[in-house]
């Protein structure tokens, strides 16, 4: 077990992968002489060349259609988005073009991509640049959606999504890259689809993925100090979702609250409450509740930023509601 | 022919070949009766969505079609029922389609505007005006990553010249040298607007000066200057990995789909009373017949013949079977 950031823990998945297929590539803004905007990419141009990590304009529409069109002749890109803020330039090539091309070829080509970069606010970085854009990609049938919180799960996730033969979206933390943490010796994979138990606990269920998995964490501390037993929840994948692992914590606890980066309408949280309502009726004691980024595109002030962010304090105070305690 | 970053005419043309242009012909009057009879069955419900029809431009993707080898790709937008044709999708597995039915080439489930067939490198009709262009530099970008020497035409309208995926990807397909074929098919028309009212530039030719890009003007009316202008790009692209962008000048005679009247407000009656007697057809027919490869006679048993495969195409299609319910959820992903 080696102790690795995030960012390190991505750049080892990118370069196995690479190593191990000579048809996975990179290529994106930055990728390659300047090591990555984030540096994931790091080392990788003077290892693989840039044949295979191929630094592009800044032409994001264009390159992730270069992407999908070399998909459909047989390789497997990794399309590196410097943010999703920028991606949204490419959802026509995402939506239109990547999750369709299976269904309306009738089953004859299957598109090995990966879309790939930061998602959600980091710190004052203002309206365009703080996005979460989960709920708009999960959305869409014939994507997966992946949203890993930890260092294993990182690199276990891209090492999934890239041997995987359906587009993968994999949603990194901005403010994760820094976070260090276990990771497990030799070929480690962490299948797409599967939720994380990452704190057992049994009075009330805290559903969370990517960087809210840190607020959740604060928050089960929190309420461990006020004799609750939370469990905390990483859903890890968005599509698909895990459902049984949501079912049988809630079904366990009694209660839920779904905290997710994103705006309220919409979210990924309605989802997940939609499931809970239907499936788990009769195990609830509470309604569910949901911690959401305010509904408001993200302030520049710092202390404006901090009132729209979900918060280990505002999960605190939902998982106190369904639990009658205010 | 306007300015040009480099000169185009740098393969000679082929000689004559009345073999290649007898097939061009039958290919061209297949597309046509193909789509007669598309459009027939539209009136009758058996079709439904959009129906785009290529008639009156038969000759680009005849022509284009004819430089190319078997393993080319071909990529094109919605208008692609003539393309897929002559890449060798099968009339009934065209037709079948159109019709929406489990023996279409897509399986019922793309429609006229999404025919496809990888085998023969057919890869697909796409709805997004200009969508497909990124597509084609990545098959292209496929081909020379892997070391092979396929290339791969990528045919548009006019109006995805004003789109921004045309402009990012003639930069990157220039940059990075692949074998990519941009062939603008200009019908003049982007559904009800005249190009000239909403481009700065009408000359599209023009835009590749911006890339450093290889271009030809081409007469989108005559299969062979077609097929000629289009084996010089795909010599450029194959031995030297040089993109090309053609202007293929050319006229539908039907409305932009089914939909749309033939002439209606945009364009009068006159200018496509005009163009209709450049017909591709009656031309290179006209050729054939000055040139003695073929009389009337000869040419009538043709269309006879055509005009059997396109009844037994839509007889296919009528009587083969909607796709299974089940199949709603499949091809969604793959295991």
């Amino acid at each position: 077990m080696a102790t690795l950031t995030y960012r390190d823990a991505l750049n080892q998945a990118l370069r196995e992968e690479m190593q191990r297929d000579p048809n996975v590539f990179l290529m994106g803004e930055e990728v390659g002489v300047y090591q990555g905007a984030y540096k994931v990419s790091r080392g990788l141009l003077e290892e693989f060349g840039p044949k295979r990590i191929v630094d592009t304009p800044i032409a994001e529409l264009g390159f992730a259609g270069i992407g999908v069109g070399a998909a459909m002749g047989g390789l497997r890109p990794v399309i590196e988005f410097m943010t999703w803020n920028f991606a949204v330039l490419a959802l026509d090539q995402i939506v239109n073009s990547a999750a369709k091309m299976l269904y309306m070829s009738g089953g004859q080509i299957p598109l090995p991509i990966v879309f790939r970069g930061p998602n959600g606010a980091a710190l004052q970085l203002s309206s365009q640049h703080s996005q979460a854009w989960e709920s708009w990609l999960a959305h869409i049938p014939g994507l997966k959606v992946v949203a890993p919180a930890t260092p294993a799960d990182a690199k276990g996730l891209l090492k999934s999504a890239i041997r995987d033969n359906n587009p993968v979206i994999v949603l990194e933390g901005e403010m994760l890259y820094n976070l260090k943490g276990d990771v497990p010796d030799g070929e480690h994979i962490v299948p797409i689809g599967r939720a994380d138990v990452k704190r057992e606990g049994t009075d009330v269920t805290l559903v969370c993925h990517s960087k809210t998995l840190t607020v959740a964490q604060k928050a089960a501390d929190q309420l461990a100090e006020q004799n609750v037993s939370a469990e905390v929840l990483d859903l890890r994948s968005l599509r698909p979702l895990d459902e049984a692992a949501i079912l049988e914590s809630v079904k366990k606890t009694n209660r839920a609250v779904v905290v997710e980066e994103g705006w309220p309408h919409a979210g990924i949280g309605a989802q997940i409450v939609d499931l809970i309502q239907r499936d788990a009726f009769d195990d609830l004691d509470a309604p569910v509740q949901r911690v959401t980024q305010a509904d408001v595109p993200m302030p520049y002030n710092k202390l404006l930023e901090r009132a729209a962010k979900a918060s280990p304090e505002k999960v605190v105070a939902a998982a106190r509601r369904v639990l009658y305690l205010e | 022919m306007t300015a040009t970053a480099r000169s185009p005419k740098d393969t000679p043309s082929a000689p004559p070949q009345t073999e290649l242009h007898l097939k061009m012909l039958r290919q061209m009057l297949l597309i046509r009766r193909f789509e007669e009879k598309a459009a027939e069955a539209y009136a009758l419900g058996k079709i439904g969505g959009f129906c785009h029809l290529y008639i009156g431009q038969e000759a680009v993707g005849v022509g284009a079609l004819a430089a190319l080898r078997d393993d080319d790709y071909v990529i094109c937008s919605y208008r692609e029922h003539g393309q897929a044709l002559i890449k060798g999708i099968p009339a009934n597995a065209v037709m079948a389609e159109l019709f929406g039915k489990a023996t279409g080439c897509s399986k019922g489930k793309g429609g006229s505007m999404h025919l496809f067939d990888v085998k023969r490198g057919f890869m697909g009709g796409h709805g997004i005006v200009g969508g497909h262009i990124p597509l084609a530099a990545g098959l292209a970008f496929a081909s020379k990553y892997k070391g092979s020497d396929q290339v791969c035409v990528c045919f548009f309208g006019e109006a995805a010249v004003n789109i921004g995926a045309f402009h990012e990807i003639l930069n990157m397909a220039s940059v990075w040298k692949l074998p990519v074929i941009f062939l603008c098919e200009n019908n003049r028309y982007g559904m009800g607007t005249a190009f000239e009212r909403v481009a700065a530039v009408t000359d599209i030719v023009e835009h590749a000066c911006s890339y450093d890009m290889a271009a030809e003007l081409v007469d989108g009316m005559n299969a062979l200057t077609v097929y000629d202008a289009t084996r010089r790009a795909v010599e450029r692209a194959r031995k030297n990995s040089h993109p090309t962008l053609l202007e293929v000048r050319t006229y539908r005679f039907m409305g932009h789909s089914m939909s749309d009247p033939l002439h209606g407000v945009y364009r009068t009656k006159d200018e496509v009373e005009e163009q209709k007697a450049r017909d591709p057809i009656t031309h290179l027919a006209g050729k054939l017949k000055d040139d003695g490869v073929i009389d009337q006679a000869a040419l009538d048993a043709l269309d006879t013949e055509i005009h059997a495969e396109v009844d037994a195409a839509v007889k296919f299609a009528d009587e083969s079977p909607d796709p299974d319910p089940d199949e709603l959820y499949t091809d969604v992903l793959v295991d």
